[in-house]
């Protein structure tokens, strides 16, 4: 598995604007070949919930921001998942710390 | 960035260091640390994130063949979080000077270890109900002490991963209650799958306090903040009552709840069985393991790929 | 064989098919992703299949109007009565046949759900609009990788090549009606296939030019799915798909 510095996936920091009016967010890392893999990747990644209206990915001093035609294919389809939501499953109120 | 020197006996920045930790400061990448801080936070996150990694493949073991349309949709979103919580963990480590192939390596070479109880088999449905309750709430109950560990990047992967796991645990305990209130066959394989995850579950705790020489250093620099006798307790008095209410029987003959101390009391788990499945004996180490490096190796040509594009692409930008 | 012929109900099981079967086919790339932002990428399409082919489903079993819901009409049909088109069945394949299937498959899928979206059947269109935003997406993440892989190595162009040639024959069947369908078309409910085919075509155009890659000949295509004749491969992801209700009939879990 040793491979040289130059064969490795660079790393790209991830910002997210929760919603308007917030200011982008640092949320974490990832590795892409480049910057519209990136925030592909960051879409997949870090918005799963409907968390972002907004990505911007960085590389190095480089700061590249998504596009704003994006956010209806960006965002909307998980939008109709919300079994990724604990108020999605029922729970018995006898049954407690869960 | 200041580097810990290993030649000095003792370096006059620990105890504004250990300061900080005191007054519960976090300890953010760029700050001065003990190099053995350093490399225990690696550690611990670095396992961290290859227990989320390997675990995907227990429980994606069932994607293609859940019961359900709805089922499949939410174990596919379930380990599909797994991997972003993997990912998260990386990327915390990463900011510690740590890389991404190196930590593979060391998962695939055996000299990084992930939580033992992947190496146990999903046999049957209620497995992935099993393991949604017992596992994810194990996890939980570790992962919530670990929103406040010390690591400010560590802590705050955490707090997003806490949010999100809110529903695991959630999906396993309504497959139980599912199959508690079905079928005898499916009570069967509800009791059947509590048998064989129950002690494995416990063992997710660690060794005993007595056996667990890191714990007080670990305490002292809080990343851990409280102990794994302590966490194993509040799991089994938290969870029993929740099996009594799906009529299962927890399979360990000395539980009983203990009214002076107002915790249940429990027996010894098989620690033979524990520290053979740490050492790679498991029922399922090497199978986990060669599931990892095959899709890694077989991933190989198409990340040559992209990076060969991405150089070519940059090239021919710099030349225009 | 199904019995019911209600030309809504037959429509929508064929689309959901179509949905169903490579929704769990891109699930099977789960753990196994090049690597892990891959991975998860990969697990966002098969969610989006999955969650089309249960509002599909679901809506073929109220058109038929036997009381069929969206997990009997996947988990009990067996293979001659299923009706996706076998592009959707075939295996995943590497990576680069997994792109290339999915290429295809998302290049027609725009237009498609585009066009779906005006059907004069409400649902239809309200499922096609969810859906053409998700295709659109697809598409993106599909092309990108078809771009990288044609234009990265030799060995990755090689593969993508091969990827390419082994799902060409398999294409035209998308752009088959046979007369229910086309009666449907008619009446406005369902989209007209062949007028897609040149959209389609000069999107595969395009991305094949930047990958350097080259459009394989037009000198084989096998179809079938809709008549419920499919590739021998069908019948070993329904063993696996429908594994439960077959061991376990007509519980609830």
């Amino acid at each position: 598995m040793s491979r040289n510095q130059s064969q490795k996936l660079p790393l790209f920091e991830i910002f997210v604007r929760s919603k308007r009016g917030l200011d982008h967010k640092h949320v974490g890392s990832l590795h892409a070949e480049d910057h519209e893999m990136a925030l592909q990747h960051a879409r997949d990644v870090y918005t799963r919930r409907s968390e972002g209206v907004s990505i911007w990915v960085v590389k190095s001093s480089d700061i590249v921001a998504s596009q704003e035609g994006d956010e209806d294919a960006f965002y909307d389809p998980m939008d109709d998942k919300p079994y990724r939501h604990a108020t999605f499953y029922e729970v018995p109120d006898e049954v407690k710390h869960m | 960035m200041p580097q810990d020197n290993p030649t000095a006996p003792m370096d006059d920045r620990e105890p504004v260091f250990q300061a900080r930790i005191d007054r519960d400061e976090k300890i953010e990448p760029k700050d001065w640390m003990p190099e053995k801080y350093r490399r225990t936070m690696i550690r611990q996150i670095s396992q961290h994130a290859h227990s989320e990694v390997i675990g995907m493949q227990p429980e994606g073991n069932w994607i293609t063949r859940a019961p359900s349309l709805r089922r499949k949709a939410v174990l596919l979103a379930k380990v599909q979080d797994e991997a972003g919580h993997g990912l998260y963990l990386y990327s915390a480590a990463e900011t510690l000077g740590a890389t991404r192939e190196d930590m593979i390596a060391d998962l695939q070479s055996g000299k990084a270890k992930y939580s033992s109880i992947f190496n146990y088999p999903t046999l049957t449905w209620a497995d992935i109900g099993a393991i949604g309750w017992l596992v994810d709430g194990a996890a939980i109950m570790n992962q919530v002490m670990l929103c406040r560990t010390s690591y400010g990047p560590y802590a705050r992967g955490m707090v997003r991963i806490c949010k999100e796991e809110s529903f695991h645990q959630r999906q396993g305990y309504e497959i139980m209650l599912t199959l508690s209130r079905g079928s005898d066959q499916q009570k069967a394989m509800a009791q059947d799958a509590l048998n064989r995850y129950w002690w494995p579950s416990l063992m997710m705790f660690g060794p005993r306090d007595d056996d667990s020489p890191n714990t007080q250093q670990s305490m002292k620099w809080r990343i851990k903040r409280q102990t794994n006798d302590e966490l194993r307790q509040r799991f089994v008095d938290q969870t029993v009552p929740q099996a009594e209410y799906l009529g299962l029987t927890v399979p360990d003959p000395d539980l009983h709840w203990n009214k002076e101390r107002e915790h249940y009391d429990f027996g010894e788990i098989d620690w033979d069985e524990f520290w053979q499945v740490v050492k790679g004996n498991g029922p399922c180490n090497r199978q986990r393991i060669a599931h990892h490096v095959a899709a890694h190796e077989e991933g190989e040509w198409v990340r040559e790929a992209a990076l060969a594009y991405q150089a070519r692409k940059a090239s021919a930008e710099e030349a225009a | 064989m199904a019995a019911s012929t209600h030309p809504i109900f037959e429509y929508a099981l064929a689309l959901g098919d179509d949905a169903l079967v490579l929704g769990q086919r891109i699930a099977e790339w789960c753990s196994n992703g090049p690597y892990l932002e891959e991975d998860i990428a990969l697990s966002n399409v098969a969610l989006d299949y999955i969650g089309r082919a249960r509002m599909l489903l679901s809506y073929a079993g109220e058109a038929e109007g036997q009381g069929r819901n969206e997990d009997q009409l996947a988990f009990t049909r067996d293979c001659r009565d299923f009706r996706n088109l076998l592009i959707y069945e075939l295996p995943r394949g590497d990576f680069g046949f997994t792109m290339a299937r999915q290429l295809a498959v998302d290049a027609f899928e725009v237009p498609f759900f585009e066009a779906l979206t005006r059907s004069s059947d409400r649902t239809l269109a309200g499922i096609a609009g969810k859906a053409l935003k998700e295709s659109r997406y697809h598409l993106r993440h599909s092309s990108g990788w078809v771009i990288r892989l044609g234009a990265g190595t030799d060995e990755s162009h090689r593969r993508m090549q091969d990827g390419l040639d082994q799902v060409w024959g398999y294409t035209p069947e998308l752009f088959q009606m046979d007369a229910a369908e086309a009666a449907l078309a008619e009446s406005g409910v369902a989209v007209d296939r062949a007028e897609l085919r040149q959209q389609w075509e000069s999107t595969l155009d395009e991305v094949l030019k930047q990958a350097t890659l080259g459009r394989p000949a037009d000198d084989w295509q096998i179809d079938g799915g809709r008549r419920g004749v499919h590739t021998e491969h069908l019948g070993h992801l329904l063993s696996e798909l429908q594994f439960m209700q077959r061991a376990y009939p007509g519980l609830e879990w």
